[in-house]
């Protein structure tokens, strides 16, 4: 039925990632007491940020993200990915960066491990990263960039 | 050693179903942000099924003393809501408008599409380093 009304959609693949995706975060969370906040673990990895997890914990997991993906290329003959032009992945890059950090985090931290918390701060951090998605992507079709 | 290991298994399942669920395709998360164009509800299964073993483990957890693998848990105690939770939440919603990635799918494309996600990534620092830079 999703497929007659949303011919591009991947519902199956979508939620069988996701449970990946889920496991993973609870893995964090039961084995190691964290939330598996990529922009967090990033930071912190790189050094960019003080506190948080011990910086071994947060680069072994940032690697092992382009390794699973990778394992999943290699098993299903490729992931497909298309990428925008140079000066919006730029733009973007920066926004996300600055963002997430002032945010405190981005879809995992908030929307994968605040939301199943039922936390408020994440409860609005997601509502709002959401809602200024939609508002973003609507106005670059308006612009003719999309 | 054995918590890195821990770190570094899940990560890797992290990046495999970021990978399977088509989140590390730019162009499919701008379709889901795209609710005026030919939308595609995919994102909204990879938050299902992601928040779904979540919700499980945050039961699971308020009946533990301490992780398995850890002295004690580590978690955000923060309640407030305040400017700077709102403000970097749209931002970063505006980011991942523009470039269809947020920080995980564009770490675990380093491997599949070094050059294409490099920019980001690049960029993603700077940001980082723009707000340690701000917040001191």
């Amino acid at each position: 039925m999703i497929g007659a009304l949303f011919p591009q959609a991947q519902p199956v693949a979508g939620f069988a990632g996701g449970l990946m995706i889920g496991v993973a975060a609870a893995i964090m969370l039961l084995g190691l007491g964290r939330i598996a906040g990529v922009s967090g673990l990033a930071a912190r990895a790189v050094g960019l940020a003080e506190g948080g997890a011990p910086r071994a914990i947060a680069a072994a997991f940032i690697i092992g993200l382009p390794l699973g993906a990778v394992l999943v290329a290699s098993l299903t003959g490729g992931v497909a990915a298309h990428f925008p032009a140079m000066p919006l992945l730029l733009l973007a890059g920066l926004v996300v960066g600055y963002g997430t950090r002032l945010g405190s985090g981005c879809t995992s931290g908030h929307g994968v491990c605040g939301l199943s918390r039922l936390s408020r701060r994440s409860l609005v951090a997601t509502a709002l990263f959401m809602a200024s998605g939609f508002a973003t992507v609507a106005l670059m079709r308006l612009a003719g960039l999309s | 050693m054995r918590r890195a290991l821990l770190a570094l298994a899940a990560g890797i399942l992290f990046g495999a179903g970021l990978a399977l669920s088509g989140m590390a395709d730019p162009a499919r998360v701008r379709a889901f942000l795209d609710i005026f164009g030919g939308w595609d509800p995919t994102l909204a299964f990879v938050m299902g099924g992601a928040i779904l073993p979540m919700a499980v483990a945050w039961r699971i957890r308020s009946r533990m003393d301490r992780p398995l693998a850890d002295a004690a848990f580590a978690l955000p105690e923060t309640r407030t809501l305040d400017v700077r939770l709102a403000a970097g939440a749209v931002l970063f919603g505006i980011g991942w408008g523009l470039g269809g990635l947020c920080p995980g799918p564009a770490i675990a494309s380093l491997a599949l599409h070094p050059l294409a996600v490099a920019p980001f990534l690049l960029a993603m620092g700077a940001g980082f380093a723009l707000h340690r830079v701000t917040s001191r």
